[in-house]
């Protein structure tokens, strides 16, 4: 649907049509620098500039993939969970990113690209996803982590996409971060349960908030002199704040709070610099950052596997329920007739 | 997308989203839906513990041992269930069937909570500190998922008889089965929508989902005579009308599944019934491992608080 308003001129019209096509061209950019400087917002009938769609369609699919990857390492516990209250809140929870997948990926289908094309450039290994889910939930605690730091970063990021130009986009995103808002707090009350536990139960919540500390920080991207892509959407109202400046937001707070978890966080460096009045961190190793990016982390390959086996094993019900619809829509129109 | 248990359980105290005040001390409200967020009006495990331990209510003996059947079986289910989050064919099936264990869960969670009254026991000690043959749940339950045409097999037997037994459980005497029966009735009533119109879809799809649920059905068939099987204890609770008697529903139940499977142009399976003991304890040989996981960590620390 959203195709037909991609700038592609069909061949073969006549100068009539072709000036009218550059008419609407001239006129859909105007309207789209118009949004752009009254920061508001740009629908999927809109014209917008190609470079504008892509950037979306990669950011938000990416972000549905990071959802539906996501489910993984928790899912993990879901039958292990402790006791049956927390059963049940993991279980929404990861129920809860599917259904944050679903929003994105139909964000995204605006841009005119299905969902099934989505799902298979996942599966093919030609997307990518947050690379945060290609490391091992390895403990229970991970549970805690991951919500409070994952979550917690995942947050700092996507409240200001609420904002973002793209209104089916933004609009997502505030029910994304209403749900994500709760998943931190489980997340932190599974650790403050364990920090006032025994002492194993303490050992294991301090283990996890180590591992996951660093990879939570590298989850705002890299740094600012080293993201080349930012400036462009920031331009475009999608960005509104730098990968640094969120990351020393987000230090700032996690900071505060790990004082009442009774817990630290594995850096000796962390400081507010009353100069720049930011929170700074000690070093990052990008380098890790780069080789997981690249598909060289401890879980990729499991990943993608597990993803790719749902969906093979499962194409069967998706061919029977198409074919069922569409016996059923012969049906009625036979009737109609 | 939240369910109500933990949407309930997660706002209480917030403030942020949840508009309600405490649920009124042993009252199941019927309008309370699992796929709708009920603030504060849903009978939650927490108000039965609560009223436990504050001695309002107290399960007899029998109520207690019933209780547990019904939470077994639901635990159990759950746990089978929870295994398709993040596996299942479309996400919207991960949502759906990551819905329906949801809210076995809480229904587990419930009985479990409200049995664990005549022993001193919470709904954790029940789940996570017996052992196999101390479990009440029927062979059904466990059986495992097999592909997805079985888990629906599995699931549209359960959701017809576990629709059928709660409807009926809304009227017990005992006012705290009464009250969990009529949240639940509720939420297995859009367990039978979706397990009937996965019935018709594979039914009707292509030829290998046809062949599919066929199969399925022949493997799930075995373990729903157990269902209906009487015994002493539910004729004694039946009589100082506490409890269902299991054979009263099968004529509802045969007759209600028996017009989908007519609508799919299915045939009620052809095979012979499989003994049970699952009230008395005795299992299958699945129960052991789904137990194993289950309570792994929880055993690993006992005692603690999570």
């Amino acid at each position: 649907m959203a195709a037909q308003n991609l700038q592609s001129v069909p061949a073969e019209l006549s100068p009539e049509e072709l000036a009218a096509a550059e008419q609407r061209e001239a006129d859909g950019q105007a309207n789209f620098d118009r949004v752009m400087a009254d920061d508001s917002r740009i629908e999927p009938k809109d014209w917008m500039p190609d470079a504008y769609r892509k950037t979306l369609l990669r950011q938000i699919s990416q972000h549905a993939h990071s959802e539906i990857i996501g489910m993984q390492p928790e899912a993990n516990w879901i039958s292990r969970a402790p006791s049956l209250k927390r059963k049940a809140i993991l279980m929404a929870k990861v129920q809860d990113e599917a259904g944050h997948g679903l929003y994105l990926y139909s964000a995204a289908e605006t841009l005119g690209q299905p969902r099934d094309k989505m799902m298979a450039d996942l599966i093919a290994g030609k997307a990518r996803y947050s690379s945060i889910f290609n490391y091992p939930a390895r403990t229970w605690a991970d549970m805690g982590a991951i919500g409070w730091l994952v979550d917690g970063a995942a947050i700092c990021n996507q409240v200001p996409l609420c904002r973002a130009s793209y209104g089916p986009y933004g609009r997502a995103m505030v029910r994304v971060c209403k749900e994500e808002s709760f998943h931190q707090r489980q997340g932190f009350e599974i650790l403050l349960e364990l920090s006032h536990g025994t002492p194993e139960q303490k050992q294991m919540a301090q283990d996890a908030v180590n591992r996951w500390y660093a990879p939570a920080l590298m989850m705002f991207g890299p740094p600012d002199d080293d993201s080349p892509n930012s400036k462009q959407s920031m331009a475009w109202n999608i960005k509104r704040f730098s990968n640094d400046e969120l990351r020393s937001r987000f230090v700032g707070m996690m900071v505060e709070q790990v004082r009442v978890l009774g817990l630290t966080l594995p850096d000796s460096e962390i400081r507010f610099n009353e100069d720049t009045k930011k929170w700074e961190h000690g070093p990052l190793d990008w380098n890790e950052f780069h080789e997981v990016l690249a598909g060289r982390g401890p879980c990729n390959a499991q990943r993608l596997e597990r993803r790719r086996e749902a969906h093979d094993d499962g194409a069967w019900v998706r061919e029977a329920a198409a074919a069922y619809a569409h016996k059923q829509s012969m049906k009625t129109k036979e009737f109609a007739a | 997308m939240s369910s109500p248990e933990t949407t309930a359980e997660t706002a209480h105290g917030h403030g942020d989203i949840s508009t309600g005040m405490a649920a009124p001390s042993g009252s199941g409200d019927s309008n309370a839906s699992a796929t709708r967020i009920t603030p504060g009006n849903a009978l939650r495990p927490e108000d039965i513990a609560l009223e436990v331990r504050t001695g309002l209510v107290k399960p007899t003996e029998d109520a207690a041992e019933y209780a547990l059947r019904l939470g077994d079986d639901a635990l159990i289910l759950a746990q089978r269930l929870g295994h398709w989050i993040s596996r299942a064919p479309e996400l919207e099936e991960d949502v759906a069937l990551g819905n329906i264990a949801l809210d076995q869960l809480g229904h587990a969670r419930s009985f479990l909570t409200y049995a664990g009254g005549a022993w001193e026991k919470s709904e954790d000690d029940l789940a996570y500190f017996r052992r196999e043959h101390e479990f009440r749940s029927a062979h059904l339950f466990e059986q495992p998922n097999g592909d997805f045409a079985v888990t629906i097999a599995r699931q549209f037997v359960v959701s017809y008889y576990q629709f059928e037994l709660y409807r009926r459980l809304t009227e017990s005497t005992d006012g705290t089965l009464a009250a969990i029966a009529a949240k639940a009735v509720k939420e297995v009533d859009y367990h039978r929508d979706h397990s009937a119109q996965w019935i018709l879809r594979l039914a009707g799809g292509t030829d290998e989902s046809r062949k599919r649920i066929i199969h399925a059905l022949k493997l799930v068939w075995p373990y729903v005579g157990e269902l209906f099987e009487d015994d002493a204890l539910v004729t004694r609770l039946a009589e100082a009308g506490a409890a269902v008697v299991p054979s009263s529903i099968r004529e509802d139940f045969d007759r209600l599944t028996g017009e989908v499977l007519t609508e799919a142009g299915l045939e009620v399976p052809e095979v012979p019934a499989a003994p049970g003991g699952g009230r008395r304890g005795q299992h299958s040989e699945h129960l052991g491992y789904i137990l194993a996981e289950m309570q792994v960590l929880a055993r690993e620390h006992p005692g603690a608080s999570w």
